[in-house]
């Protein structure tokens, strides 16, 4: 199952030829690792950032920026997309420093709508409401990654890599402190788990992760605004989180998938008014039916391969 | 503080020293400056009828609850002002009256949440995947499970810990906090709701954690149990300290049976 699944991503700009659908599938893999970073938090540590559009803005403004206005490359303005966000991640997990829950929540919603105003309106630095063109598309060495396929490659590596680095960190004492967070945090203080300080930890690492999809979102449109710092961004991420699987590896990536695909697959198929409300329907439908989310749901299928014996859950 | 630690240090050998604690919530005295000393590796049980301030008092040991007045040292380090995190680092760890698991993970996974502070690897290491990483999550395992079959779990390894039945839940709590490696365990309420022949169980095991050198102090409400097992009982009511001595003494001494009869309270 996971070779063909493998081999279908290495092999895919070959059988899809449509560039349309090339794209729809670049989208998905910048959505991976929007999803993946989310998942961490909200899977793992329990909390919920509503305000994760913002990590992904301050990540695509600033690998923008610094190619255009100061000429860097696309590598290391990547970089520093994602210490930017992560950064951004630091001053947001320190403010909340003893917030949980709905305080959590409304901390990030608050830093996103600060960030938006912000981008909006500097004019100077942000261009406002006209954005910025032409923002460069990498190269390797004398390739330039301006085709949809080789760009394809990029966002495929980016997304394997999140993918790793949630899979070590869920996997170690890193990841045990994050569930310990989530399931019951006074018993992980009394065994010595600093709550506070994995908490601020997930939430750098999420907001690096996300900073880095934003890169990669700006460098493949070359062309980004405020738009980036949409509430509807979070939402789809969210949604994708809980209707993949929130809190398993291979959820968001699901859920990034599918959520990716399905209102393009609508598109073709229905009239612009049918289409939001099948869309609801179809994700109503869903969380009713498998209300953990798609890959807990098959998972409690014999012949779906397990990751990790030990975290099924047994019912 | 330095200067202080020394000093308490010198003069007492005490594994636990509370000194004046008082705690009050909205005026109400939950407790009135208590002072006691536990020796190392002893049981030592504090009863006292319900909201006589026993819990309270396990808080503001262990950092859940800032006492108002009053100091607590442990091994001659004060404890007072530090988080409950930091306060499981100097080796106090306590458990909870009411049942407290990591519900959704599996027993072997809240064992390891325990081990926490037995594992040193850094994010830098876990990321990059190291040997040593590797090596230490075998060895943590390895722990768990010898931990989980010290409290006698061992066939239930893998079941999640929230739909265990009451009995188990509470010794999986127990594996936990031994996970953290305490040199002094509080153990708040640990055989409440349990049978006849899990409190057995529980007896034998506080009995097993003394053997291996750690000092136990024990809030409970079973006499039996607590008379059988502990070397020493302090008696708490209305949030001051009216009894102190071996079980024998407890037993016959008249404040003690003022409180618990005389009060109009009837036996815990």
């Amino acid at each position: 199952m996971t070779t063909i699944v493998l081999t279908a991503a290495l092999t895919a700009p070959f059988w899809i030829p449509n560039p349309y659908h090339l794209h729809i599938l670049i989208m998905a893999g910048i959505f991976t690792v929007l999803a993946l970073s989310l998942n961490l938090l909200l899977g793992y540590t329990g909390q919920l950032s509503l305000g994760h559009a913002a990590f992904f803005g301050i990540g695509a403004y600033t690998s923008a920026l610094l190619t255009l206005k100061r000429d860097w490359s696309v590598w290391p303005a990547l970089l520093a997309a994602a210490v930017a966000s992560g950064l951004a991640g630091w001053a947001i997990g320190r403010l909340s420093l003893k917030l949980r829950g709905a305080y959590f929540v409304l901390v990030t919603i608050s830093f996103a709508g600060v960030v938006s105003l912000v981008s909006q309106n500097w004019m100077d630095l942000t261009n406002g409401p006209l954005g910025l063109p032409g923002v460069p598309a990498p190269s390797l060495g004398p390739w330039s990654l301006r085709t949809k396929s080789a760009y394809y490659y990029l966002v495929l590596g980016s997304a394997a890599l999140a993918y790793l680095v949630c899979h070590r960190l869920v996997g170690s004492r890193i990841g045990r402190a994050f569930l310990a967070l989530r399931e019951n945090e006074p018993l992980a203080a009394s065994v010595g788990v600093d709550g506070t300080r994995y908490l601020v930890l997930a939430t750098v690492v999420s907001a690096a992760m996300a900073g880095v999809a934003g890169s990669l979102y700006a460098h493949y449109t070359r062309f980004i605004s405020p738009e980036v710092f949409l509430f509807n961004y979070t939402v789809t991420m969210v949604i994708m989180v809980i209707a993949g699987g929130k809190g398993t590896l291979p959820g968001p990536v699901v859920g990034a998938i599918v959520f990716t695909a399905l209102p393009e697959a609508l598109r073709e198929v229905l009239s612009w008014q049918w289409q939001m409300v099948s869309y609801g329907t179809l994700l109503v439908l869903l969380v009713y039916f498998l209300p953990r989310g798609i890959v807990p749901a098959l998972r409690t299928r014999t012949w779906w391969p397990t990751m990790r014996g030990h975290e099924r859950v047994s019912p | 503080m330095v200067a202080h630690d020394a000093r308490a240090r010198a003069s007492v050998p005490m594994s636990l020293a509370v000194r004046d604690v008082a705690v009050s919530f909205g005026g109400v005295a939950a407790l009135a400056g208590v002072s006691f000393e536990i020796q190392p590796h002893t049981v030592t049980s504090l009863i006292g009828p319900n909201g006589a301030g026993k819990t309270t008092l396990f808080n503001a040991i262990t950092g859940y609850l800032r006492p108002g007045r009053g100091h607590v040292a442990y091994e001659g380090r004060t404890l007072t002002g530090l988080r409950p995190s930091d306060v499981a680092q100097r080796g106090v760890v306590r458990t909870f009256q009411k049942t407290s698991v990591f519900p959704a993970l599996s027993v072997i996974d809240n064992v390891m949440i325990g081990l926490h502070l037995r594992g040193s690897s850094g994010w830098a290491g876990i990321l990059a995947g190291r040997r040593r990483v590797r090596d230490e999550e075998s060895r943590l395992r390895a722990d768990a499970g010898a931990l989980i079959a010290f409290v006698g779990l061992t066939a239930r390894g893998r079941e999640t810990a929230g739909a265990l039945p009451y009995g188990d839940q509470r010794l999986v709590e127990v594996a936990i906090a031994l996970g953290a490696r305490p040199s002094a365990l509080l153990l708040d309420e640990p055989a409440a709701g349990m049978t006849g022949s899990e409190k057995d169980t529980v007896s034998r095991l506080i009995l097993n954690i003394r053997a291996q050198g750690v000092t136990v102090f024990l809030v409970e409400h079973d006499m039996r149990l607590v008379m059988g097992i502990s070397d020493r009982v302090l008696v708490l009511n209305h949030g001051r300290l009216i009894a102190d001595g071996a079980p024998a003494e407890i037993q016959a001494h008249p404040d003690v049976i003022r409180a618990y009869l005389g009060a109009g309270s009837a036996p815990a």
